[in-house]
């Protein structure tokens, strides 16, 4: 058989695309490529947090959140701006929604402080970039962190979008009532990165994080996102929510219910 | 051999003198120094027999960490129908809460300084005290 050049490169050509062709195609139909793309599994439990934003009326609404928080979790506070360890608190509206002045939210809204912490976000910047996998996301969803492994590098600080990870630039020990402190809560020591994760001590024993059962009139709601019957998803359907920072992609799991 | 009535001699003076530590540790009073913990306990047995705790329960603690920690595995273990979490600062110190008579002693004997207190709080004792 002979072959010029136009029919070799034609039959070469058609080869090559039913190997990797088929290849393509089998993965698609095991399913392998499609659930690369999938991160949520439906039958799996995904926790995610509502802050309603209008029931957010006196300073002790916000308030009796943190406060419980830092106690719980012995987080010092520091009056130095630079230093200070930051797990859940107060940011003003236009600074926690910078891209979302156009939404039409109540007015007197926009003049409230947000209550802000750890997104627990679905695509997790914070993650990415760590190199020792000391932060990685479980897989309920909730960005975990493990102090043992933190080596302080501050990639995940300067990943994170919302300012949600606070370095231990001082000795924790040294800004904490030592006496007072919670014992069955390790502190932090100097050198390492902490932020929320959603009491995931609790979440793990059944109970719900330590700001949901602090507060009032449910104005947190905490749930399985995956499950149509939970508080969380019912909050959703009803009322209109907001995220932090969407277009950046991170999928915040705090959602903002105005 | 040259000079032998100066080298054999010098040679036993460097041997003894390089061996003098060896010497020293077999006949003076403190060559059986070890350490004497005080250990403190509320059961009678611990989560694993003594001899396993007394070699690897740095091991142990690993185990546990990564356990509780990474897998988020909180359940919990019974000895003796006592039931305990996987936890150094709910479990063991409770129970074994001489900190300084009991993980100093040895710590300090073999010169390991474990990290656990840096973040882990011991009571009843000035927990700003690493190691």
């Amino acid at each position: 058989m002979k072959l010029n050049r136009k029919e070799f490169l034609e039959r070469a050509g058609r080869t090559g695309l039913a190997i990797f062709g088929s290849t393509a195609l089998f993965e698609v139909l095991s399913g392998r490529e499609l659930m690369a793309g999938v991160k949520n599994d439906p039958s799996a439990v995904r926790w995610a947090m509502a802050v309603d934003i209008p029931k957010f009326v006196n300073s002790s609404d916000y308030e009796r959140c943190i406060q419980v928080c830092n106690k719980i979790h012995n987080i010092p506070q520091m009056n130095d701006k630079m230093h200070e360890i930051k797990w859940i608190w107060k940011e003003k509206y236009e600074h926690a929604f910078p891209e979302q002045s156009f939404i039409q939210v109540r007015s007197d809204l926009k003049e409230r402080d947000i209550l802000v912490m750890c997104n627990q976000c679905n695509n997790p910047p914070c993650v990415r970039v760590c190199p020792t996998q000391a932060t990685w996301q479980r897989k309920d969803g909730i960005v975990m962190m493990d102090m043992h492994r933190c080596i302080g590098c501050r990639y995940c600080m300067a990943a994170c979008p919302y300012g949600s990870r606070s370095f231990n630039f001082a000795d924790p020990r040294k800004y904490l009532d030592i006496d007072n402190i919670n014992m069955e809560y390790p502190t932090r020591t100097r050198g390492v990165v902490e932020k929320c994760d959603m009491c995931a001590e609790r979440i793990d024993i059944g109970l719900k994080p330590l700001c949901v059962d602090a507060c009032r009139d449910n104005s947190l709601i905490f749930g399985n996102l995956n499950d149509p019957k939970s508080d969380i998803r019912r909050a959703l359907k009803k009322r209109y929510a907001i995220r932090r920072k969407p277009s950046l992609g991170t999928e915040p799991q705090v959602y903002y219910l105005v | 051999m040259y000079d032998s009535s100066k080298v054999i001699p010098g040679l036993l003076v460097f041997l003894i003198l390089v061996t003098v530590p060896v010497w020293y540790n077999l006949f003076s009073k403190t060559s059986g120094n070890v350490p004497d913990p005080v250990i403190d306990r509320k059961y009678n047995e611990c989560v694993r027999p003594a001899k396993t705790m007394r070699e690897t329960h740095m091991v142990l603690l690993n185990e546990w960490r990564d356990r509780v920690v990474r897998d988020s595995d909180r359940s919990t273990i019974t000895v003796d129908g006592a039931v305990y979490h996987r936890s150094l600062t709910n479990t063991c110190i409770k129970c074994h809460s001489n900190k300084a008579q009991f993980c100093d002693r040895c710590h300090n004997y073999m010169d390991v300084s474990p990290d656990c207190w840096d973040c882990h709080s011991f009571p009843e004792e000035e927990p700003h005290e690493a190691q």
